[in-house]
């Protein structure tokens, strides 16, 4: 029933010169999406990977478990000193990772465009 | 903009993690006939798919012998939902998700369905069976009539 869960990965630069990973997802994040979420953020390099932008443009739903493995990554990224924005959630996923409290530890821009332009 | 004054509308789940976006779409789906803002129906969608989440997963314990009923009764000016399940009924409520808590590994990452019921529609209570199951859980969404 809960559509399969995609991400890939992207090397992207900054317009300020940094290297930004952009993990992209695509379809539900809920708690079959273990492997898209926290697996494909574990398969990145630790050292080489210090900014990550996680991009929900494709994504329709997600659930309390599918939050919980965006927090489970939150705190694996602080923990090998790595910073996390995100951007392309809806208004109303806007508004449950701001009521949650996901927005201290990641910022949340409107498109990848404007998120770029911050880091 | 109501299209129903007073409507019963009934569903019953498997207890199987995913089928709670058939009460989630059903839920929509009257809300809209309602006339709710695309705003509220988001905030239903959520509330009922965490209601049914619970249900299948605490509740009836992924038994999928045991289904979840889910019952949305239109009024004129709200949208009530139960959700209901075989299991014993919530004792305590978990306390609010603490962010903080979380990132320091001080609260599990989980346990967050609860809070966002409750902070996404206008009433809500957690009702145990009497019998020792068919409890249920309810929520009420109202129109708001003087916005959009």
């Amino acid at each position: 029933m809960q559509s399969e869960t995609k991400s890939r990965v992207d090397q992207l630069t900054s317009p300020a010169g940094h290297p930004v990973t952009v993990l992209r997802f695509e379809g539900d994040i809920a708690s079959t999406s273990k492997d898209a979420v926290l697996g494909a953020y574990q398969a990145l390099p630790k050292g080489a990977v210090k900014l990550i932008l996680l991009d929900f443009s494709k994504v329709d739903y997600i659930n309390s478990s599918g939050i919980a493995l965006v927090i489970q990554l939150l705190i694996e990224a602080a923990n090998s000193g790595q910073k996390v924005y995100a951007y392309g959630l809806s208004p109303h996923f806007t508004k449950v990772f701001t009521m949650v409290g996901i927005t201290k530890y990641a910022g949340l821009f409107p498109s990848q465009a404007e998120a770029l332009a911050a880091l | 903009m109501s299209e129903i004054k007073t409507a019963t509308v009934e569903v019953r789940l498997p207890s199987r993690m995913g089928f709670e976006k058939v009460a989630m779409s059903t839920a929509a789906s009257v809300a809209k006939l309602m006339g709710f803002r695309d705003d509220r129906i988001e905030d239903l969608k959520t509330a009922v798919a965490e209601a049914c989440i619970n249900a299948i997963e605490h509740g009836n314990r992924l038994n999928e012998k045991l289904s979840v009923g889910v019952v949305l009764s239109a009024g004129v000016d709200s949208l009530e939902v139960k959700v209901i399940d075989d299991g014993k009924g919530m004792k305590t409520q978990p306390a609010k998700p603490d962010i903080d808590r979380k990132m320091h590994g001080e609260e599990d990452p989980r346990g967050m369905g609860m809070f966002l019921i409750q902070a996404l529609v206008d009433e809500v209570e957690w009702v145990a069976g009497s019998d020792g199951k068919s409890s249920y859980v309810r929520l009420v969404i109202r129109l708001d009539k003087d916005a959009g």
